[in-house]
């Protein structure tokens, strides 16, 4: 019989001896250059992090490559981030150097500190995902090809976390991104009446709308839904609990832009991401016009922004109609929210710029 | 040879590490990695995902933890006809021995893609696809190394937090000690699903909120003080006196608790009028610190869009001691679980169950007692539904 619910291995015993001598007893930290942290502890023990971009999709060999270093200068431990990156930890200094070769050589950005755009929170999309409606992997590649200087540099008012999610279900928390990539459907599903008569629950896909969009047939031969095309915005929910209303489509499926959303607490409260542009064709390898964009808006903001300001309080502080002026991003009937809670984003002040 | 993967080839060039390579060096040595590589390609070409429904596959005793997937063209593409992923549950922090890391490395080739994601947006490590009579010998071994499946399907989520007070100056409670208590005091919420839909726990050390638990939590946690922030005056002359802008910090404070006594050299500070928002901290680290009296400010209802659009966590208990065995938080959890249950429809997130039933209803049952710190302001409408 297999060992069941032992759970993950305890944390103890995966820290290095220097974090179970100073856990709970960190004094400071500071940042020596871009990717590097020295934290110091009460006792003056100081520790150096070395931060290194992945592409996420990694093979086991990456896995072990990244082993070999941590075992050669970090005693045999190191760490992840909740962005994919990998951090060395080592308490000698002359390490760190040694380290950043060692990575380069592999071909891996050291980076990832302070005000910079940091690696990229992402979904499966096509490589593994039932409802994408675009890939993640690859647009999040071209972007952090072209924003490779960000990554590497602290050059920015304030960090700018980017985040790309394959479909409007948004795993992770792009819904409150500095800049967002969303995948989105733009199409009502197709019905395969046969399919869905064999395969489907009609009572629980026709509760699966949140707009009420899902009816019986008409024909009460036929034992499947109709969809009321006017009421539906394409969140792909009926499809995930019937295989038989397709909603993926080469010519309607693309991705939106957000941005402004933040998680932090740090000066304003944490913010949503707004809807910059609405549709923007799926265009593999390198959806150049995706990264178009995000570029558009990252320098747009860079050279705007006030020191410490995140995207969404620059914005706020400007006010949305120079956003859009600045950035020359048109302003479209979809900007006017009309899903639930909309009236919260009508204006209701004679207060606004030109 | 004309290569295969035309598409995809394009993306090996650039700065940024490619996971095109990734996928190329795994295939060296599994087909199903190559065949990966293909459907990715096709997808590239056709502009739609070549993934199907997960059927229910998984491992003896549990009901989550594998994700069931499958390709739509099988024919063309036999080693990954049926490609399931593990979603196996990482060390709080995401701190490893290399030791550990290569075994998961030595398993996955055995019976995997030798494909992984370090992590997964859960938090989870990712092994990404096995044939369907490999996961129980996968899991098998996983197991004697160690290392245990993670949440998925409607039930508990792999819980995550922030690295704390393991490296973090900032932490005001044990994120790794309560992620793993957590974890393993609800192992059953996690392996066996029983819930209308899915349930996240994700926990912060500080109002940063690295892990972005108020965004993506139905139940968030995240570290706070109840005292005032520390200030090592002398400390923050030194700043000063190496040309930092002070002003930066004061006119940044949102509430104006904190103002420059040129004159003196002296941080003046109003601790009753601060938040907490972690501004004068963030940039002057050195100088100016969290208080001692720490505990956690506990939100519930983080989530994204589907189905009634994106929510941030609201503030139940605005102050809460976290200490072992964490009792409080735990009762609590049980109470909110048995309320979502037993009202709750199928796939309706805990957000939208507290909006339809509404949040004064929720904070009744839970027998919270209601506070200023849970609202931006009063109701403007007069719509009210007094109780007799």
């Amino acid at each position: 019989m297999p060992r069941t619910d032992i759970g993950p291995p305890n944390y103890k015993d995966m820290l290095p001896d220097i974090i179970k001598r100073n856990y709970w007893k960190w004094k400071y930290h500071e940042i020596v250059k871009p990717g590097v942290l020295k934290h110091v502890a009460e006792s003056g023990d100081v520790l150096y992090s070395v931060r290194v971009g992945s592409p996420r999709l990694v093979s086991v060999d990456f896995i072990r490559d990244i082993c070999e270093i941590a075992d050669k200068y970090c005693d045999g431990y190191l760490r992840f981030t909740s962005r994919y990156n990998i951090e060395f930890l080592t308490d000698k200094q002359e390490n760190v150097d040694k380290i950043i070769e060692e990575v380069q050589r592999l071909g891996l950005p050291v980076g990832g500190t302070g005000p910079c755009v940091t690696n990229i929170v992402h979904t499966q999309g096509w490589i593994h995902c039932h409802s994408a409606a675009t890939d993640a992997s690859g647009i999040v590649k071209a972007i952090m090809d072209e924003l490779y200087d960000y990554f590497t540099s602290m050059s920015l008012p304030a960090g700018v976390r980017i985040a790309v999610a394959c479909c409007i279900n948004m795993c992770g928390a792009v819904h409150c991104s500095d800049l967002a990539v969303v995948g989105v459907h733009t199409k009502p599903p197709r019905i395969d009446h046969e399919k869905l008569m064999a395969q489907c629950e009609i009572p629980t896909t026709i509760q699966s709308c949140p707009t009420g969009a899902i009816r019986r047939h008409p024909d009460p031969n036929i034992k499947s839904v109709v969809v009321r095309e006017e009421l539906c915005m394409y969140c792909g929910n009926c499809f995930t609990v019937c295989p038989a209303m397709s909603i993926a489509d080469p010519e309607g499926d693309g991705v939106a832009i957000y941005a402004g959303g933040k998680v932090s607490n740090a000066r304003k409260p944490p913010m949503f991401s707004r809807l910059i542009v609405p549709y923007l064709p799926n265009n593999p390898p390198r959806w150049p016009e995706v990264v178009e964009v995000i570029k558009k808006i990252l320098e747009v903001y860079a050279k705007n922004a006030r020191r410490y300001e995140r995207m969404g309080e620059w914005i706020e502080r400007i006010g949305w109609e120079k956003f859009f002026r600045l950035t020359g991003i048109p302003f479209t009937e979809y900007h006017i929210d009309d899903f639930t809670h909309a009236v919260e984003t009508y204006r209701t002040t004679t207060q606004f710029k030109w | 040879m004309e290569s295969e993967t035309p598409l995809l080839d394009e993306l090996e060039k650039g700065r940024w590490p490619s996971f095109v390579k990734e996928i190329k060096r795994a295939a060296k040595k599994n087909k199903a990695a190559l065949d990966l590589l293909r459907v990715e390609e096709l997808s590239y070409k056709d502009k739609i995902t070549h993934w199907k429904h997960g059927g229910i596959v998984g491992v003896t005793g549990y009901g989550g933890g594998v994700i069931g997937r499958y390709c739509d063209k099988p024919e063309e593409y036999p080693e990954v006809a049926a490609f399931h992923t593990f979603r196996v549950n990482h060390p709080a922090g995401w701190f490893y021995k290399t030791e550990a890391l290569r075994k998961i490395c030595d398993i996955w080739e055995k019976y995997g893609s030798g494909m992984t994601n370090f992590h997964g947006s859960t938090g989870d490590i990712i092994l990404l696809g096995a044939k369907t009579e490999n996961l129980q010998p996968c899991f098998n071994e996983l197991t004697e190394a160690g290392f245990d499946l993670g949440g998925s399907g409607s039930g508990l989520r792999t819980i995550s937090g922030c690295v704390g007070p393991a490296r973090c100056e900032w932490a005001t409670i044990d994120t790794l000690d309560i992620t793993y208590d957590l974890t393993m005091e609800f192992q059953d919420e996690i392996h066996r699903p029983r819930w209308p839909y899915k349930f996240k726990i994700k926990i912060s050390g500080c109002p940063n909120d690295c892990v972005a638990a108020i965004a993506r939590a139905d139940f968030t946690i995240i570290g706070t003080w109840r005292d005032s922030i520390r200030i090592d005056q002398e400390a923050v002359r030194e700043y000063v006196k190496n040309g930092f802008d002070i002003e930066t910090v004061v006119r940044k404070c949102p509430t104006e608790a904190i103002s420059w006594d040129e004159k003196n050299k002296v941080l003046n500070f109003v601790p009753e009028d601060c938040t907490r928002c972690m501004h004068c901290i963030n940039k002057m680290p050195k100088a100016i610190r969290p208080g001692t009296e720490g505990g956690a400010t506990i939100l519930v209802g983080g989530k994204a869009p589907i189905l009634k659009g994106a929510y941030l966590s609201w503030v139940i208990v605005p102050f809460m001691k976290m200490e072992p065995p964490y009792s409080e938080v735990k009762s609590l959890l049980r109470k909110i679980w048995d309320w979502w249950d037993e009202h709750g429809r199928t796939r309706e997130r805990l957000a939208e169950l507290i909006e339809r039933l509404s949040f004064a209803r929720f904070l009744k049952d839970m027998g919270l007692p209601v506070q200023p710190q849970m609202v931006f302001r009063p109701r403007s409408n007069p719509y009210v539904f007094f109780r007799r």
